[in-house]
């Protein structure tokens, strides 16, 4: 158990990471060669006025007619989202091995915080599976590698609360909270998750082409 | 309303897409799938299909999905999952008679509106996807027959309705004929070049809708505008071979218009109350050609009239009295963002105006455009049947007075008028240039 444990916290963290941000920027990197190559012209339409407009309405909620249709998903998509983000970055446990690893450190949730943000993201991917198997329009898109994207978000959070409280072989959870946490971020770059990376770019071209060839709204 | 269940119904036999079925090997499906997916298609198409993560939240943005009792296989991302998916997903490797099924739902289920753009979180383009699907069709052969052959029109006569370079012209000076009963004066002045405005029509106009040149010509003369028409092909703008897929006539034809105004040496073109033409000419033909915004400003009906109200060349001598509700087309409102000027020319003219709901960008689309209404009668009943929400924002809106819905696109025109028809909704449609020729100042 402690080999495993220091090969995932060493190695395997190392490996991670680097398939992560590597992994990241190689496909956005893929994506503007194609562009470049393909269909050129995508950059002449950009404009960074109305891709900010855009963007700035999707990510405020209930700022869209869409999100305002549908209040439970937005407060639950805007809550997941958001808590899915900060809960690693300024987890007290994550900042405190930053902080021993590279002498770096940043102010920390405290753990009553923490919880309750895992929490939100296990109930969230929970909400997204049930919306999935009974809103007939999503069960009908579905398919496997959403509900893979589903267990793969919700691991790291699943085993982070039960490892926080002890329950079961806290050493057998806290390497599965760390083996998931790997994998979800390798899992970045290669499943639909890349929507992390993507989705920015879709809505600030279709911003520009409504703002400045539609002078519409598109949200 | 007497209909208010529409029950699916399998559409009528279209000979163009069995017979275009009839020859085809699943090598050569392979074939053309190929060529675009990796040929004509690039990062747009990859970030919209690794984007998307499948949350239906485009679907309440679709009338066809609202229409058809939400059913699921008429949400937008619905139809990308019918089509290029399992194209994907299968690398090429499908046969005919899903090649049948994937034209029936890119070209006959799906108005291109994009309304669906402002609905997912994402903005991803569906009706770009649909556009490439209907280009792989295209490369098959398997289209609409209907459609097929306004296509064949643009490729022999540059315009959409077989009209001859002599019967144009012909048309032209019996309207101009017509219109000096009422202003002896009037002229449609044809190929004069260096006037200010090329004055240009869809092919329908001169084929069954005359009256509408006429009308035109009576705005221009007492506005004291400085225009012209060609005589020679060019002078259609509209443009069927964009939505089938074949973008080669596309080009073709846009380029024969705009060098037709280039050859006049106009300043602007005005176009008249069409939208899928001002999609054509404003956005997607001028595109292939290779210019980022048309090579010669693009002004539409609603815009025109706009301005002629504004800088007062044309007055209103008493206002339109029957109330008057106005659809927003897609393709000038989405597409254009002419909607408050489309407002500001209705309370010019009109005594009461009331707003349908949902409006400007909401609105819902009219079901006929993007090439669906023109895929002809075998799909007509699915049509109307598809657009029971227009029917019902409609009777809403006349619940509240009503009589009159302005709709200044010819394909939302007649698309309404079916649905009015079909639902019985006891209004009647009319042009925005109805209106004001109707209510304005003449000599």
């Amino acid at each position: 158990m402690n080999e495993l444990y220091r090969l995932a916290t060493g190695p395997l963290l190392w490996a991670s990471f680097a398939v992560f941000v590597g992994g990241s920027l190689f496909r956005l990197l893929e994506l503007f060669l194609l562009a470049r190559r393909r269909e050129r012209f995508l950059f002449t339409y950009l404009s960074l006025r109305y891709s900010l407009r855009s963007i700035g309405h999707w990510i405020v909620p209930f700022a869209t007619v869409n999100w305002r249709r549908h209040p439970v998903l937005t407060i639950v998509t805007f809550a997941f989202h958001l808590s899915l983000l900060i809960t690693p970055l300024f987890l007290l446990a994550h900042v405190v091995l930053w902080d021993e690893a590279w002498n770096v450190s940043w102010p920390a949730l405290p753990d009553a915080w923490a919880i309750v943000l895992s929490l939100i993201v296990i109930a969230g991917c929970v909400f997204f599976f049930v919306r999935r198997r009974v809103t007939p329009e999503v069960a009908y898109v579905t398919s496997a590698s959403d509900y893979v994207i589903l267990g793969l978000t919700a691991a790291p959070f699943v085993t982070g609360v039960i490892a926080y409280y002890q329950w079961f072989d806290v050493r057998l959870f806290t390497l599965l909270h760390v083996v998931s946490g790997e994998a979800l971020l390798v899992a970045v770059p290669f499943t639909r998750i890349r929507h992390m990376l993507f989705a920015p770019l879709t809505r600030a071209y279709m911003g520009s082409e409504f703002g400045a060839v539609r002078h519409a709204r598109d949200w | 309303m007497p209909e208010t269940k529409p029950k699916d119904a399998p559409p009528a036999v279209d000979e163009g897409i069995e017979r275009g079925i009839a020859g085809l090997t699943e090598e050569r499906i392979r074939k053309a799938i190929r060529r675009v997916l990796s040929g004509e298609t690039g990062a747009r198409l990859k970030a919209y299909v690794d984007t998307c993560i499948h949350c239906g939240l485009c679907s309440e943005a679709c009338h066809f999905f609202l229409s058809r009792d939400r059913d699921p296989a008429y949400a937008p991302v619905g139809k990308v999952k019918q089509t290029l998916w399992e194209m994907l997903r299968r690398d090429g490797r499908v046969g005919p008679e899903f090649i049948k099924q994937a034209r029936i739902v890119a070209s006959t289920h799906c108005n291109l509106c994009k309304r669906c753009a402002m609905y997912c979180p994402f903005g991803i383009d569906v009706a770009y996807l649909m556009l490439v699907v209907r280009r792989i069709c295209h490369l098959l052969g398997v289209t609409p027959l209907y459609i097929q052959d306004t296509a064949n029109s643009h490729a022999a006569t540059l315009n959409q309705m077989w009209v001859k370079d002599d019967e144009w012209i012909d048309t032209l000076m019996w309207q101009e004929e017509e219109a000096r009963g009422e202003i002896p004066d009037l002229r449609i002045p044809l190929e004069k070049e260096g006037a200010d405005i090329l004055y240009s029509v869809i092919g329908p106009e001169p084929k069954f809708q005359a009256q509408l040149i006429y009308q035109a010509a009576v705005i221009l003369h007492v506005a004291g505008v400085d225009w012209t028409m060609p005589a020679t092909p060019g002078w259609d703008n509209s443009d069927m071979a964009m939505f089938t897929g074949d973008n080669e006539i596309m080009g073709r034809l846009k380029r024969a218009h705009f060098e037709t105004a280039a050859r006049l040496r106009v300043n602007r073109i005005v176009m008249g109350e069409c939208g899928h033409a001002f999609r054509s000419v404003y956005d997607v033909g001028n595109r292939w050609l290779g210019w980022s915004m048309p090579p010669i400003p693009i002004v539409h009906a609603i815009d025109f009239y706009h301005e002629l109200l504004e800088e007062g060349r044309i007055r209103v001598a008493r206002l339109f009295e029957e109330p008057v509700t106005l659809h927003d087309p897609c393709n000038v409102v989405r597409g254009g963002g002419l909607h408050e000027k489309a407002r500001a020319v209705v309370r010019r003219t009109c005594a009461h105006f009331i707003e349908m709901e949902p409006n400007r960008e909401h609105n819902y689309c009219c079901c006929a455009g993007g090439g669906v209404i023109n895929c002809g009668p075998p799909y007509k009943k699915h049509r109307v049947e598809s657009n029971r929400v227009k029917a019902e924002q409609i009777a809403a809106a006349k619940l509240k007075g009503a009589k009159i819905v302005i709709t200044p696109c010819h394909n939302c025109h007649s698309g309404i008028e079916d649905i009015i028809h079909h639902y019985d909704l006891g209004v009647e449609t009319r042009f925005l240039g109805d209106i004001l020729y109707q209510v304005m100042e003449k000599p």
